[in-house]
């Protein structure tokens, strides 16, 4: 029984990477939508960012004696990566509720719905990482090699978001309350995870706890460090690795066994 | 090569917010509905589909008669693979093309001509077959220089025939259908009379839900009779259509 709902998991998702032309097209008519009629359209997302980032960095810098040139690139990546997961991650609880139309219209491979949201997602974190090199610009930090490290990071991390929305979304399509359990987690962890402090000001045993047992940290770390001018440490690649795995599994068997009833629950 | 073979397939969806308690009083059979029931724990079920046991071959035009809310549109939906049966197995074989809304997805602030490509899409159109007919759709569409304005500046029947240009090209082996589609004025009715005509003859199994004795009669040449979700008549179109159309 277990095997077969596994492996039908796995034929849904095999359907849906054949689909990923509709999950481009309806990925950047969501876009799109934010560009009608508007001047600046999804790079409104971007300005208003950069003067979060702006502000928090000149008054949070002074607060933690932080020296600029090494405070406000890592705040800068820190919260635009941020942006995108906790969006995901949140998009990710609804995303089969959100789709509910075209669910009950057309036998569109679930797992399509997902992979579109986290393409938007994808998209919008392309108009905002713009703010990234105009902060290494004014600060004048230049970029090495090690950057590159950051694309298999993203990867990563996209990786893990995906299972996350899919069983998220399966979890929250039956159980309503769930969403709103998840925003006002996230906005905990938000403030547990290194992104408005560096993680050298906590003391040493605090730091253990808060900063290597959080998965974020983690995927945030294999992104941000080699943006930063830094190889990650090879725990939170571990981390984000394991993390991966163990979370495919669960999901494939978890999705396998309800993807029949998300139709039926919506 | 097409086939659709049921075996006591039900489709029962759980009503998760209504009060059991108030609705037990009354279940009873009405003019209108599925069946309306309680399952053991006490949660409203709505039966749409009790028990549906037939087979479809190549040939088949299967037309479906019953009231309102008898499981037409729900056996279409489980036929073009939106629910899997909640009990029994429903096994279709063959690709599917569902017309059952020509008009779903489209994105009313986009151009018909992006909105050609989106429906292409929601169709499974692949994206190399959509670029290289769209000139044939848009001709077909009659639509001009309007298809590269936003929809939501067509009139009703301009939207429909964008719908049907880009719908209708689709070739599946299983065809469904929920009422026939004749959109447009008098001049445009023709050619799609045409084109319904050239669709049915290139599928293999056709399923149109109906109200329209004519249609049926002109179209179908099986007729499967729903009454609450369960099949009351199922056989050739004199015998279900002199019975169900004489009420």
């Amino acid at each position: 029984m277990n095997s077969s709902f596994f492996m039908g998991a796995v034929r849904d998702i095999v359907d849906a990477t054949r689909r990923l032309s509709l999950v481009g097209t309806l990925g950047w008519q969501d876009v799109r939508a934010r560009y009608r009629r508007s001047s600046v359209g999804a790079f409104w997302l971007t300005i208003s960012m950069g003067v979060v980032i702006g502000t928090i960095g000149i008054v949070f810098g002074q607060i933690f004696k932080s020296p600029m040139e090494q405070f406000l690139p890592f705040l800068a990546i820190g919260l635009i990566l941020w942006n995108f997961i906790s969006t995901v991650i949140t998009e990710g609880c609804t995303g089969f509720i959100a789709a509910e139309a075209i669910i009950k219209q057309l036998a569109i491979p679930l797992p399509v719905h997902i992979l579109r949201m986290v393409w938007r997602n994808l998209i919008i974190l392309a108009h905002n990482i713009v703010i990234f090199p105009i902060v290494l610009v004014v600060m004048q930090k230049p970029l090495n090699w090690v950057a590159f490290l950051s694309i298999p990071g993203l990867a990563l991390v996209v990786l893990n978001l995906i299972w996350g929305a899919l069983l998220m979304s399966t979890i929250c399509a039956r159980y309503r309350d769930i969403p709103q359990i998840i925003t006002s987690a996230l906005q905990i962890v938000f403030y547990l995870t290194p992104i408005m402090w560096l993680p050298h000001l906590l003391p040493q045993r605090a730091g253990a706890y808060i900063v290597d047992a959080n998965p974020f940290y983690h995927l945030i770390e294999i992104v941000r460090a080699p943006l930063l001018g830094e190889a990650p440490q090879l725990e939170s690649w571990l981390v984000s690795l394991v993390m991966c795995v163990l979370g495919w599994l669960v999901t494939l068997t978890f999705y396998g066994r309800y993807r029949r009833r998300v139709a039926y629950w919506l | 090569m097409a086939s659709v073979d049921f075996e006591h397939v039900s489709v029962e969806f759980p009503i998760y917010n209504a009060s059991a308690r108030s609705l037990k009083k009354r279940l009873f059979q009405v003019a209108t509905g599925g069946q309306l029931n309680a399952d053991q724990n006490g949660r409203v079920v709505v039966r749409a589909l009790e028990d549906l046991t037939f087979s479809l071959r190549d040939g088949d035009r299967v037309g479906l008669l019953g009231h309102n809310g008898a499981g037409k549109s729900t056996l279409l939906r489980l036929l073009s693979g939106v629910y899997e049966p909640s009990a029994g197995r429903a096994n279709v074989r063959g690709e599917i093309g569902s017309l059952i809304d020509i008009s779903f997805g489209i994105d009313p602030e986009a151009t018909g001509r992006e909105n050609i490509h989106l429906r292409g899409a929601l169709l499974g159109v692949p994206k190399d077959e959509i670029k290289e007919r769209m000139e044939e759709i848009i001709e077909y569409s009659e639509l001009g220089d309007f298809v590269d304005m936003p929809v939501r500046t067509y009139s009703a029947g301009m939207h429909l025939r964008l719908a049907f240009s880009v719908s209708t090209v689709i070739r599946p082996q299983i065809l469904l259908m929920d009422e026939w589609l004749s959109v447009g004025d008098e001049g445009f009715r023709h050619k799609a009379e045409q084109r319904m005509n050239e669709l049915v003859e290139s599928t293999n199994i056709l399923v149109l839900a109906s109200h329209s004795k004519e249609l049926v009669r002109h179209v179908c040449n099986r007729l499967i009779w729903l009454e609450h979700g369960r099949v009351k008549m199922d056989g050739a179109t004199d015998e279900v259509g002199a019975a169900y159309f004489k009420d």
